[in-house]
């Protein structure tokens, strides 16, 4: 059993719990973190999704950094497919390209093809190892640097620090 | 209250404009990966949004409505990836005006090494 796990864990529904009630009565406190530490200890004692996550200040800037940048992205996204969608002419130049991505763990790919999935124009479809392939609405480069440049890059240097 | 009433009220509107929006897209577009395209981004804002204006309607719901929120942004790209990954996996063809395959040519190649 890996303590700092479980403590994650713990923390994590216990906070959920404590959002979905929305109250600071002493009777749900108690409920709640005895619930959460009945999840944390027989549910999740071999859980490690939270393992690779870097817990320094400078990862946590960065956390905020990758949320700012995520918003912003997803704004611009659905702009973008709106303009698409209401133009007649349905200006669509799809295709599917490659990206590498310098993220070894796997929460942190996890992410990135997430944040990749949610942005302006592309899609994750697939992941194997260090490559993956993106359906891009409008294809403007198939070159593999330059499509890594144009999708991943604005992601990957948050996520390179808080999860290397 | 009225006022918080108000604005609420503008941001599920703008949110049931967005999935409008999806819907139409899933219409318009000619193959199934272009569809993904429009339904996920534009659902995930709409949903988003939607939920939000309740939330700020009634703030005592606004912890349930952030929980919400947070379970629609990691579960829906995920869904969306699943799909378009099975459909390219059984073969489900690209529209005509698509202009690479980068994923149908790394396949081919690791059947062909596969082969040897």
């Amino acid at each position: 059993m890996n303590l700092k796990n479980v403590l994650q864990i713990f923390v994590l529904s216990y906070l959920t719990w404590l959002a979905l009630n929305w109250s600071v009565h002493t009777d749900v406190l108690v409920t709640g973190a005895i619930i959460s530490v009945l999840i944390a200890v027989l549910l999740c004692s071999q859980c490690s999704v939270l393992q690779e996550v870097r817990l320094t200040p400078k990862s946590f800037a960065y956390a905020f950094g990758f949320v700012g940048v995520f918003w912003i992205e997803l704004f611009k996204s659905n702009f973008d497919v709106a303009r698409r969608v209401l133009t007649p002419s349905l200006p669509i130049n799809p295709g599917i390209v490659e990206v590498k991505t310098r993220l070894k763990s796997n929460i942190g790919k996890m992410l990135l093809a997430n944040a990749i999935t949610l942005t302006p124009g592309t899609l994750t479809v697939d992941i194997l190892g260090d490559r993956m392939f993106i359906h891009w609405i409008d294809v403007s480069s198939t070159d593999i640097n330059e499509a890594t440049h144009a999708i991943v890059s604005k992601f990957e240097k948050y996520l390179e620090v808080m999860y290397g | 209250m009225e006022i918080r009433m108000l604005i609420g009220s503008i941001v599920t509107l703008i949110g049931a404009i967005f999935i409008f929006l999806g819907a139409l897209g899933i219409v318009r577009m000619p193959d199934l990966y272009n569809r993904l395209q429009t339904g996920t981004k534009a659902s995930t804002l709409g949903t988003i949004l939607s939920i939000a204006g309740i939330g700020i309607i009634n703030p005592e719901w606004a912890g349930k409505a952030f929980i919400i929120i947070s379970f629609v942004m990691m579960t829906n790209p995920v869904s969306s990836h699943t799909l378009a990954r099975g459909a390219h996996h059984i073969g489900i063809p690209l529209s005509d005006k698509t202009v690479i395959d980068k994923l149908q040519e790394a396949e081919t190649e690791e059947n062909k090494e596969d082969q040897i």
